[in-house]
């Protein structure tokens, strides 16, 4: 199952059934995801936020497969990187930075969590825990109470390929092949885990060869490349929808920045590598596809690059008005009616 | 009203929250036969495949898999099938099912029972014997039960099926065949939460749960005839604590025996003493005792091994003497 990553040049817009106006939503969610993760970035680094964890290098894969769900049914379980997925889907730039600066209406969990921990039931995105790979099983389980109902609704998951050394990636697997669950599970593989390259981390080839030991379809694609990750994703989720059970896929991306604000990648990182890392960075590249299928001018360029600045501004000074959780809080939500 | 023992009480129950409820699925290993106890019997042939779910060997994606489920509206009834075996769901347990609510402020949370028989005197072995609430007891966010009589068994169990939190659900296993009593035909409940005193008495008090409380009770009546009245605590709901009962209990005969399976370091009689410690002190005319398991890993094999770890009526009755007398 399991093919290479390829540099061929990227698709059609035709070949994946997207029109003109998808396809720009797209590339202003990439732009903003990354303005705001590096304003994000900067606030940790100044000493106003304490941490920051980027989703630089993975935005494509991760617009793919919020553009690829139904948003009107389907359920997403995130992990700390998707910024740039959760935007797509509805999460706003405002909803983000309360959450950065741990205000008292941070959406995700009002202050309780560090940032990057999304959760939001109005768009089934389901609140995720700081341990690695805990998500997948409760995909398999929300995607198991789906189809009992008889319902259409598709769970996407994501993890990054030092998660999938976990137990709970078998189990997860398993169990959802075995009941033939409605899961797509995306590996975001930047090649690290912190400090420890994939070849440390498994003897395997590629991740998406592991899809045979679960007898599912496991796909490799290059995950900078937002189309062919879009065409991957909505086959698994069409193969989903229909009740032909999930589908593995390795989406092969790059980690431009350090592992979080907190990390010194120079320590182990080689300068070849990251500069080969960001030879890879998905947005040039999908800009430059965007500008040669006259889709996008450089005048459209500037005006949503402007347009994108003004909502990480309005989404910063919103947050840094609005207050920190009062301490009387500290009990709430423990119990239900609490 | 009908006679049960322990295990026939939780699968009457059980069936009788399925009919109710559509949205509750029972999973786990070999539950579709039955369970190895018996406690699922009779499920799947009543509700089918599709809502009595057999599922892989792994516990953690047991716990997992049934949190996702209690997310999009089903209320699952997870089974470990053995308590020793429920630490590879320990995280899933306590970083994922007791912790949703509180780290999402509200935005998600998990309606999930996990039945775990636990407990020794049955010949298990160390890994077929242990007790687990000292573990789970810790967990903020948790709810953890420890029924004794089939009436609470099934009130509690109902409680917990209906809750909107995750609950721990502990059957000691020597209970589910040894234990009979009384269950009321309707749908009675048992509030999460309360003790109950089982036994009155004035000479001295008695907190205990499980198979314990059986021997405690076997314990009081002895030392009735000879004049003491011990009062016989049920605690029932291990977390939270039903400290009102407690202080009122250890106010009302001034001497706490608190007697639990458990091995003794950081177990629940550790928290019941510091209870009373801070909050009822001057009540206290001796020092609190335990009768506990030792502090070993768990129950050995050897029938005298496991005689000398389980506490019995008779070292509690022993226990019981001495602290009358102080
Ligand atoms: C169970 C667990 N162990 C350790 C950690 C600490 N930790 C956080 S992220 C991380 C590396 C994750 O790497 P990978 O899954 O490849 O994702 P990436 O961060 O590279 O996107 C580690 C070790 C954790 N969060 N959870």
């Amino acid at each position: 199952m399991a093919d290479t990553v390829q540099t061929r040049p990227l698709a059609a817009p035709t070949e994946v059934g997207l029109g003109r106006e998808e396809l720009l939503g797209m590339y202003r969610t990439m732009l903003l995801a990354r303005a705001l993760g590096q304003r994000m970035w900067l606030l940790a680094r100044t000493g106003k936020t304490h941490f920051a964890v980027s989703g630089d290098g993975h935005e494509a894969v991760q617009v793919a497969a919020a553009q690829a769900l139904d948003r009107t049914q389907d359920w997403c379980i995130p992990f700390y990187r998707d910024l740039a997925m959760m935007l797509h889907l509805g999460i706003t730039a405002r909803d983000v930075m309360l959450d950065d600066m741990a205000r008292a209406e941070a959406p995700f969990g009002r202050g309780r969590q560090l940032p990057a921990h999304w959760s939001a039931r109005r768009l089934r995105i389901v609140s995720g825990s700081s341990p690695v790979t805990t998500q997948l099983l409760h995909a398999a389980g929300v995607a198991l109470a789906s189809k009992l109902r008889g319902e259409t609704a598709v769970t996407l998951t994501t993890c990054g390929d030092g998660a999938t050394s976990e137990g709970d990636f078998h189990e997860a697997l398993n169990f959802a092949s075995v009941h033939r669950l409605p899961v797509v599970f995306v590996v975001e593989n930047n090649g690290w885990a912190i400090s420890v390259p994939r070849h440390k981390q498994m003897a395997v080839a590629s991740i998406a060869e592991r899809a045979a030991g679960y007898a599912m379809p496991g796909v490799t694609v290059d995950g900078t490349d937002l189309l062919e990750s879009y065409k991957v994703i909505k086959e698994a989720v069409d193969r989903a929808r229909a009740g032909e059970g999930p589908t593995l896929i390795d989406a092969q991306v790059v980690r431009l920045v350090p592992h979080s604000t907190n990390d010194d990648e120079r320590r182990y990182r080689p300068a070849e590598e990251l500069a080969d890392a960001k030879a890879r960075d998905p947005l040039p590249r999908y800009r430059a596809h965007l500008v040669a299928q006259r889709l996008l001018t450089e005048a459209d360029d500037t005006e949503l690059k402007q347009e994108v600045a003004q909502v990480v501004d309005d989404a910063t000074d919103f947050a840094e008005r609005s207050s920190y959780p009062d301490p009387s809080e500290i009990a709430t939500h423990l119990y239900a009616g609490r | 009203m009908a006679v049960k023992t322990m295990v026939q009480t939780i699968r009457d129950t059980l069936y009788g929250e399925m009919e109710r409820d559509p949205n509750i699925i029972v999973m786990g290993e070999d539950v579709g036969m039955g369970g190895v106890f018996r406690a699922t019997d009779g499920l799947r042939a009543a509700f089918g495949e599709e809502r009595v779910i057999d599922t892989p060997l792994a516990e953690s994606g047991i716990v997992g898999v049934a949190i996702g489920a209690s997310l999009n509206g089903l209320r699952p009834v997870a089974e470990i099938q053995f308590a020793d075996f429920i630490l590879p769901a320990f995280n899933q347990i306590v970083n994922e099912a007791a912790k949703m609510r509180y780290r999402s402020g509200g935005d998600f949370w998990c309606p999930l029972v996990i039945r775990v028989p636990y407990g020794g005197n049955i010949k298990g072995g160390i890994y077929h014997s242990q007790s687990v609430e000292a573990y789970f007891a810790h967990v903020p966010g948790l709810t953890v039960v420890a029924p004794a009589f089939p009436y609470d068994a099934a009130g509690l169990l109902r409680a917990a099926i209906r809750a909107e939190d995750p609950v721990l659900f502990l059957e000691h296993k020597f209970t589910y065949n040894a234990i009979r009593g009384e269950v009321p035909a309707d749908d009675h409940l048992v509030p999460i939460g309360q003790a109950e005193v089982k036994r009155p008495g004035k000479n001295l008090s008695v907190f205990t749960y499980g198979l314990m409380l059986h021997y405690s009770l076997r314990a009081a009546e002895d030392l009735a005839k000879e004049g003491l009245e011990a009062e016989v605590v049920d605690l029932r709901t291990l977390l939270p604590l039903d400290k009102e009962t407690i202080l009122a209990s250890a106010r009302k005969t001034g001497k706490v025996l608190i007697v639990h399976e458990d091995s003794k370091t950081g177990g629940l009689g550790a928290e019941v003493s510091a209870i009373i410690a801070e909050e009822g002190f001057e009540y206290l005319d001796a020092p609190i005792k335990r009768v506990t398991g030792p502090d070993v890993p768990a129950v050995p094999y050897a029938p005298p091994l496991e005689e000398a770890f389980m506490p019995s009526p008779e070292k509690v009755l022993h226990a019981m003497r001495e602290l009358a007398a102080y």
